[in-house]
C-alpha cells in the first residue's frame, strides 16, 4: 500500500563527487538555475523514476524533431525528387518557388497549403525559404537532388548548426544567395565550412549569438569568398566598460582584451585555466 | 517538494496505522498497570514511528553491507583507492578509455550491470596523449576500416548532445572547425591517391580530388609547384578541442556511475594453466585476478579483484603489457610476440604569420609530411610533421627540439605557402604517439593466451578521431561478445601473430 507511493531512492555517492568537479571547474560566475531546474535536478538526483521520466521526456523532444526531418522515400520513388523536396518544404512550414516561375507556394500557419505543386513533378526548385522551422542536417536529405538552388534562406532556425552549413557543400555550384542570421547554434567553425560555396554572392550572417568576434568574421568571410558580398548586422562593436577604471585604464584594458581576443588561442587559454582548476581539485 | 514530502509523511502514517493501533493497545494495559501519565497524542506517536523508520533503513543498509560483493571493511581506508571488486577495470584515462567507460555503461542491460574502474596515472594531465594532440578528424585513410570509424565518431559528434548531455550542466561544445582536409600528391605518390580516394568513395566518404589548377582557383595562397594530384575532403573533416571531448566523456560516465583512480597499475596477480598443443609444446593460458593499482607518490596500492583488464594505455601500453608476461616467451611462439607499441615523440609548434592564408585554410598535409593548419582567428597556425624513420628524437622526456622546425618543416612550410617565410614560432609542445611500429594501425581485441586482457591501443596519431567508435565496438565485443556495428575484427591480435602487416599508407 505504501509501496507505490516509495519512490526509489539513489545513493548520492556519484552525486557529491559531480558537484564537486563541476564547483571546481566553471571558472566564470553563472546565474543560479531557476527553482523548477534546482527542483528538477534534486529530485532526479534522488529518485531514479525522476531520472527515467527527464530521460523519456527528452528522447520524445528527439523524436518530434526527427519525425520533422523525415526522409521522404516513399514520395521520392512515386513522385520524384521535386515533388518529394516540395512536400517537405510545406510540411516544415517553409515556402519554395520553382524554376521558371514566379509564384511562391507557401503552407499558411495551421499548416495548410496548395496542392497544385503536384503538377511540375519535373521542374526543379529554386528558392527555398525556410525561415523559423525546425529544419536540421538530416533534414537536407530531402532536398540533396535539387542540383538548380540558388537561394536558401534558414534564418532564425533554432536547430541549423555547424554540420548543417558544412553539407551545404552539395549545392556548390549553383547557390547564390544564403541566408543564416539569428541561428544561435552556427558558430565560426560552420562559417569556414562556407568556402566551399564558390558561387555565393550574397551572404546574411547578422545576429549570430555565438559569435565572438563578428567583425573580424565578417572581414574574413569576405576575404575567402571575394566574389560575395556580406551582411553583418545586429552585432554590437562598441568595446567593453567597466565603470570602476579610470578612462586611461578603460583604453588600455580595451585594446589588450581586442589583441587578447583576437591574436591567443582561445582554446588553448581555456584549456590551461582548465587543466590548472582540475589539478586544484584533486 | 512539499507535495511530494506531504504524500510521503501520509504514506508512512498509513504504513503505521496497523502497528500504531497494536501499540496504543499495549499502552492502555501499560498504563492502567503502572497508571503513569503517558501522553499517546499524535507528536509523539509520528516522532516514534520516523524513528523507527530511520531504523529499518538503517538495518537494511547495515545488511547489504555484510552481504558478499558490497564495499564494506572493518579498516578506514584512504578515499582516493579504488574499490577492492570491480567488472572492468580500464587502464588509461585518456579519450579512448573513457570513452571504452561510457559506452560499456550505456549498454549495460540493467542498471548498475557492471561496475567499470577506469585508473589513470597523471591527475593533471599533462603528458597524457589526448590532450597534446592536434585534434584533427579525417576519412582520408587507406583502409576501409579506418575509413569507417572516422564516419562512426563524426556521426557521434554531430550528434554529441543526445549522447553525452547532464542534467543541468552546460551542453557539450566541441568547438568543431568544418574545414577539412587537404592532401597534396607529388608524381610519384598521385596513383596511390586515386586509389585511396576510389576506396574512400566505395566506403561512403566524401572527398573529392583536385588538379593543381582547380587548387589554386580554390585555395589562392598555395603554391602548387611540384603538386600533381590534391584529395579535399568536403564534410565531417576538420578538427576540434579533444579536451573538450575527453571531459564531456568522462562527466557524462561518472554520471553514470563509473569510478575513477588516479593511479598506476603495477602488476598484475594471475592463475596459469598450461595445455598442451598437439604437436606436444606447452602453452600458458593466463587470467588476470587481482591487478595492483599504486597511489601516486606512495607505496600504497590496492590491488583490485576484477574480470576483465582494458589495456587503453596509450604510450604505455607495452609496459602494461610486459606486466602480464607478454612477449617473454620462447622466441617463435605466440607466447614470445611482445605488443608492439612504443612512444614516439612528435613536436607541435605554435606560428604567427600575420598575412597568411585566411578562414578558409583546410588541415593541409603536404607530400613531404609537413602538416600545418589555422588555430583561432588571429593569424596563429599550428605546424608539425613526421620524422624520418632514423631521426626519431628521445623518448624520456617531452623537451621540444627548436632546431627540428628550422631545418626540416620551416623550408617546407615557406615552399608550398610563401606566406610562411616570414613567420615566428610563439610556442611549442611535443606529445607521444601511441606507435604501433607493426603497421601503424590500431590493435583492437582480446589477446589470444591472456583470456580476459582487451587491447584498445596503437592507432598511431589517429586514436583521438576514432575514440567514439572504438569506444562502442569494445564495448559490443565485452558485452555482447562480438563486433555489432562496425566489423574490427581485422584490426585484431591475429594479424601480429600471422605477421600480415595491414599498412595504412596514409600516417600523417
Amino acid at each position: 500500500m505504501a509501496a507505490p507511493l516509495m519512490l526509489m531512492r539513489r545513493s548520492c555517492r556519484q552525486v557529491t563527487l559531480l558537484v564537486a568537479t563541476s564547483r571546481y571547474r566553471s571558472s566564470i560566475p553563472v546565474a543560479l538555475p531557476s527553482l523548477q531546474a534546482r527542483l528538477l535536478l534534486f529530485l532526479s538526483q534522488h529518485f531514479h523514476d525522476i531520472e527515467t521520466l527527464l530521460n523519456w521526456s527528452s528522447w520524445f523532444k528527439n523524436r518530434g524533431l526527427r519525425q520533422k526531418n523525415f526522409f521522404y522515400g516513399y514520395t521520392q520513388q512515386n513522385y520524384g525528387d521535386n515533388v518529394a523536396a516540395a512536400y517537405y518544404i510545406l510540411s516544415l512550414k517553409g515556402g519554395f518557388r520553382f524554376a521558371g516561375q514566379s509564384e511562391w507556394f507557401r503552407s499558411d500557419r495551421r499548416g495548410k497549403f496548395n496542392w497544385d505543386f503536384m503538377n511540375h513533378r519535373d521542374t526543379s526548385i529554386e528558392e527555398v525559404d525556410v525561415s523559423n522551422t525546425l529544419i536540421n542536417y538530416t533534414g537536407l536529405e530531402n532536398l540533396v537532388e535539387q542540383r538548380g538552388l540558388r537561394t536558401l534562406s534558414v534564418s532564425g532556425c533554432a536547430e541549423v548548426d555547424d554540420w548543417f552549413l558544412s553539407r551545404l557543400h552539395i549545392f556548390q555550384d549553383t547557390l547564390e544567395e544564403l541566408d543564416i542570421s539569428n541561428c544561435p547554434q552556427i558558430s565560426v567553425g560552420g562559417l569556414a565550412a562556407l568556402q566551399k560555396l564558390r558561387g555565393l554572392r550574397r551572404l546574411d550572417v547578422s545576429s549570430l549569438p555565438r559569435l565572438q568576434n563578428p567583425g573580424l568574421v565578417a572581414i574574413l568571410l569576405e576575404e575567402m569568398l571575394p566574389h560575395c558580398r556580406v551582411t553583418a548586422v545586429g552585432y554590437d562593436h562598441s568595446l567593453t566598460y567597466s565603470p570602476t577604471q579610470t578612462d586611461a585604464q578603460t583604453r588600455i584594458d580595451a585594446q589588450t582584451q581586442i589583441k587578447a581576443q583576437a591574436e591567443a588561442g582561445p582554446q588553448r587559454l581555456t584549456r590551461e585555466v582548465e587543466r590548472h582548476n582540475q589539478s586544484r581539485a584533486w | 517538494m512539499s507535495m511530494w514530502k506531504g504524500l510521503h509523511m501520509t504514506a508512512r502514517a498509513a504504513h503505521g496505522i496497523h502497528v500504531s493501533s497494536r501499540f496504543i493497545h499495549k499502552h492502555t494495559q501499560l498504563c492502567t498497570l503502572w497508571s503513569r501519565n503517558i501522553n499517546t497524542g499524535r507528536p509523539v506517536q509520528n516522532e516514534f514511528f520516523k524513528d523507527l523508520e530511520n531504523q529499518f533503513k538503517a538495518f537494511r543498509e547495515k545488511a547489504a553491507d555484510a552481504m558478499p560483493g558490497s564495499d564494506w571493511t572493518p579498516f578506514e581506508k584512504n578515499r582516493s583507492l579504488p574499490p577492492e571488486r570491480a567488472d572492468i577495470v580500464i587502464v588509461g584515462g585518456g579519450v579512448v578509455g573513457w570513452s571504452i567507460a561510457y559506452w560499456l555503461k550505456q549498454k549495460e542491460m540493467i542498471r548498475d550491470g557492471v561496475r567499470v574502474l577506469v585508473v589513470e596515472k597523471d591527475p593533471t594531465y599533462s603528458q597524457a596523449s589526448t590532450v597534446l594532440s592536434a585534434g584533427g578528424i579525417r576519412q582520408q585513410f587507406s583502409l576501409p576500416e579506418n575509413i569507417h570509424l572516422s564516419m562512426a565518431s563524426a556521426d557521434f559528434m554531430r550528434n554529441i548532445n543526445e549522447h553525452l548531455s547532464v542534467l543541468n550542466e552546460d551542453p557539450v561544445d566541441l568547438q568543431f572547425n568544418h574545414s577539412g582536409y587537404l592532401f597534396l600528391a607529388s608524381e610519384k605518390v598521385a596513383h596511390i591517391m586515386e586509389e585511396n580516394y576510389s576506396t574512400q568513395r566505395h566506403a561512403g566518404a566524401k572527398v573529392s580530388l583536385l588538379s593543381p589548377t582547380q587548387l589554386k582557383e580554390k585555395f589562392p595562397w598555395i603554391n602548387t609547384d611540384g603538386v600533381v594530384l590534391a584529395s579535399y575532403g568536403l564534410e565531417n573533416e576538420g578538427w576540434f578541442d579533444p579536451w573538450m571531448l575527453l571531459n564531456a566523456f568522462r562527466r557524462k560516465a561518472i554520471s553514470m556511475g563509473v569510478y575513477q583512480c588516479f593511479g598506476e597499475v603495477t602488476g598484475f596477480r594471475y592463475t596459469t594453466n598450461t595445455m598442451t598443443t598437439a604437436e606436444g609444446d606447452k602453452v600458458d593460458f593466463r587470467r588476470i585476478k587481482y591487478a595492483n593499482v599504486q597511489m601516486p607518490n606512495s607505496l600504497e596500492y590496492q590491488p583490485v579483484e576484477c574480470a576483465i583488464v582494458v589495456n587503453a594505455a596509450g604510450a604505455y601500453s607495452s609496459k602494461v603489457a610486459e606486466m602480464m608476461g607478454i612477449g617473454f616467451g620462447p622466441k617463435d611462439t605466440i607466447a614470445g610476440i611482445p605488443l608492439p607499441v612504443e612512444p614516439r615523440k612528435r613536436f607541435i609548434y605554435v606560428v604567427h604569420c600575420p598575412n597568411g592564408p585566411g578562414l578558409d585554410t583546410p588541415f593541409l598535409v603536404d607530400y613531404s609530411g609537413v602538416y600545418f593548419r589555422r588555430e583561432g582567428l588571429g593569424g596563429n597556425y599550428i605546424a608539425g610533421m613526421s620524422p624520418e624513420e632514423e631521426e626519431e628524437p628521445e623518448t624520456n622526456n617531452l623537451e621540444v627540439d627548436h632546431e627540428f622546425f628550422q631545418e626540416k618543416i620551416w623550408p617546407h612550410l615557406a615552399h608550398r605557402v610563401p606566406a610562411f617565410e616570414c613567420l615566428k614560432v610563439t610556442s611549442a609542445w611535443a606529445g607521444f604517439y601511441d606507435y604501433n611500429t607493426f603497421d601503424q594501425n590500431g590493435i583492437v581485441g582480446m589477446h589470444p593466451l591472456v583470456n580476459n586482457m582487451f587491447f584498445a591501443t596503437g592507432f598511431s596519431g589517429h586514436g583521438l578521431q576514432h575514440s567514439p567508435a572504438v569506444g562502442r565496438a569494445m564495448a559490443e565485443l565485452i558485452l555482447d561478445g562480438g563486433f555489432k556495428t562496425l566489423d574490427l575484427s581485422a584490426l585484431s591480435f591475429k594479424r601480429i601473430m600471422t605477421k600480415e602487416p595491414m599498412l595504412e599508407r596514409n600516417i600523417v
